[in-house]
């Protein structure tokens, strides 16, 4: 199994690091994202409020994937206590926020991730679970997760870089497709990505190394046709994702070579009309310690949130985080690509 | 002036053939766009024609920025490499299919 690059003590596990290399290492001089947001006249950039609650239960995972933003794996030991997910459940008790989505590493791998839903459903809430699929193989305990998902009415996203193995194996492991293909089966025999019955099962695809998504709605339509014609496969909606050039997908580019002509990329795809709807503007991403931040990507960068006096789950304020400044840098190219991207995919046409 | 005539950084300037004939430029680039739209074809069907021509055409740049393309847009490498077979197919038979002028000739002036 491959380690995290935290346990092979690899210098990018540091996010300072990572930072340093983003604004600095690169043959060519790159236009800085703040000077772009500013060229079309929305620096600095505000959030317009928070309508998703994004948690990131833990860094552990059974599966150790080359693209990994959060470096999680099986042996990342940062978890989410009880504790602050109950602080979690004080703010969403106060607050109008609808949306709460559960990642991770395996959000499912948390001990307390079952009694976290049953709490947070019974404040009214719609789950978003980013569930990896394995998970749902990986112990015989896992294997009714279709079942608990079902029951709480829960929106499962999933990654699927490919429709064929070779792709999907290669990012994220030796047999993670044929797993995966189980447990979408597993999930469509429940109802999830059935019609009619209001299980949302949403399928996202991220590229197997240095390039752009294609367009998502072709790449939609593709998919459903081949999981279908092949493994009898239903889904919802495809997300197309771009990687960001933060942590392990860093690694890869750095040690292919394929650092500046992706960041080049990324900064040659920049689309004024990604910016207005990017994620970070109407999310808030809560950390396993509890710690505040504007996106997933920002916190595996520990960029905390600008506010200070609500940095922490423990001193939420609401009226603080819903029009704050976000903090922006090299690496947020990556939501600005192209169609951009975010959690929930493509966000401009 | 570079002392060899590909480089792969002029690639990325292919725009620039505008700064000496803007009109013609401006029309080539947007039939260029409209050409590889879905259409009949997909522009996923396109990519792979593209990638078959580039290598029957040997040109470099379109060889670059066509496997990147056609990978991107989800072929297999076995696809690609299929595609390209294709093209050599098709060259090779343009060259072979001329042995039949060579054998009329012989034949004609042979006894």
């Amino acid at each position: 199994m491959i380690k995290s690059l935290k346990v092979l003590q690899n210098p990018l596990a540091n996010s300072s690091y990572q930072l340093d290399i983003l604004e600095h290492n690169s043959t060519q001089k790159h236009t800085s994202f703040k000077e772009k947001v500013a060229d079309i006249g929305m620096f600095p950039l505000l959030a317009s409020g928070v309508d998703i609650f994004q948690v990131n239960m833990g860094k552990m995972c059974n599966q150790v994937c080359k693209h990994c933003h959060v470096d999680a794996g099986p042996d990342r030991k940062e978890i989410m206590t009880q504790d602050t997910m109950q602080l979690c459940l004080n703010v969403l008790a106060k607050s109008p926020i609808k949306i709460v989505d559960l990642t991770g590493g395996a959000p499912e791998l948390n001990p307390d991730f079952r009694w976290f839903v049953e709490q947070i459903k019974a404040l009214g809430k719609h789950i978003i679970v980013r569930c990896n699929l394995t998970i749902i193989l990986a112990n015989k305990r896992f294997h009714d997760l279709p079942e608990f998902f079902k029951r709480h009415q829960i929106e499962v996203v999933s990654s699927l870089p490919s429709f064929t193995q070779d792709r999907t194996d290669k990012q994220r492991g030796d047999g993670v497709f044929d797993d995966s293909i189980k447990a979408l089966q597993m999930l469509n025999a429940v109802g999830y990505g059935m019609a009619d019955t209001g299980l949302t099962l949403n399928l996202v695809y991220n590229p197997a190394g240095a390039f752009l998504p294609p367009s998502q709605d072709a790449l939609e339509k593709e998919y459903k046709f081949e999981l279908m014609k092949n493994y009898n496969i239903s889904f919802n909606n495809l997300f197309a994702i771009t990687n960001m050039p933060i942590s392990r997908y860093l690694d890869y580019l750095l040690t292919t070579g394929n650092y500046d002509n992706y960041l080049e990329k990324l900064i040659g795809a920049f689309n004024p009309a990604a910016v207005k709807n990017v994620m970070c503007r109407n999310t808030i991403s809560v950390g396993w310690d509890g710690y505040l931040y504007d996106c997933d990507f920002n916190q595996m960068l520990d960029l905390k949130v600008i506010p200070n006096t609500s940095q922490h789950i423990a001193d939420f304020d609401l009226s603080l985080l819903q029009n704050r400044e976000i903090i922006l840098k090299q690496h947020c190219y990556g939501c600005t690509a192209g169609a951009g991207s975010s959690c929930g995919g493509a966000v401009a046409e | 002036m570079a002392d060899h005539y590909y480089n792969a950084e002029d690639l990325g300037k292919f725009g620039n053939i505008g700064e000496y004939q803007k009109d013609m430029a401006d029309k080539f680039f947007s039939y260029y766009g409209e050409v590889f739209k879905d259409g009949a074809l997909t522009a996923k069907e396109k990519s792979l024609i593209a990638l078959a021509v580039a290598h029957a055409v040997q040109c470099p740049y379109c060889i670059d920025a066509y496997s990147s393309d056609a990978y991107e847009k989800g072929f297999s490498e076995a696809q690609m490499m299929e595609a390209v077979h294709v093209a050599s197919a098709i060259k090779g038979g343009a060259v072979l299919v001329h042995g039949v002028q060579m054998m009329n000739k012989v034949k004609k002036i042979s006894m």
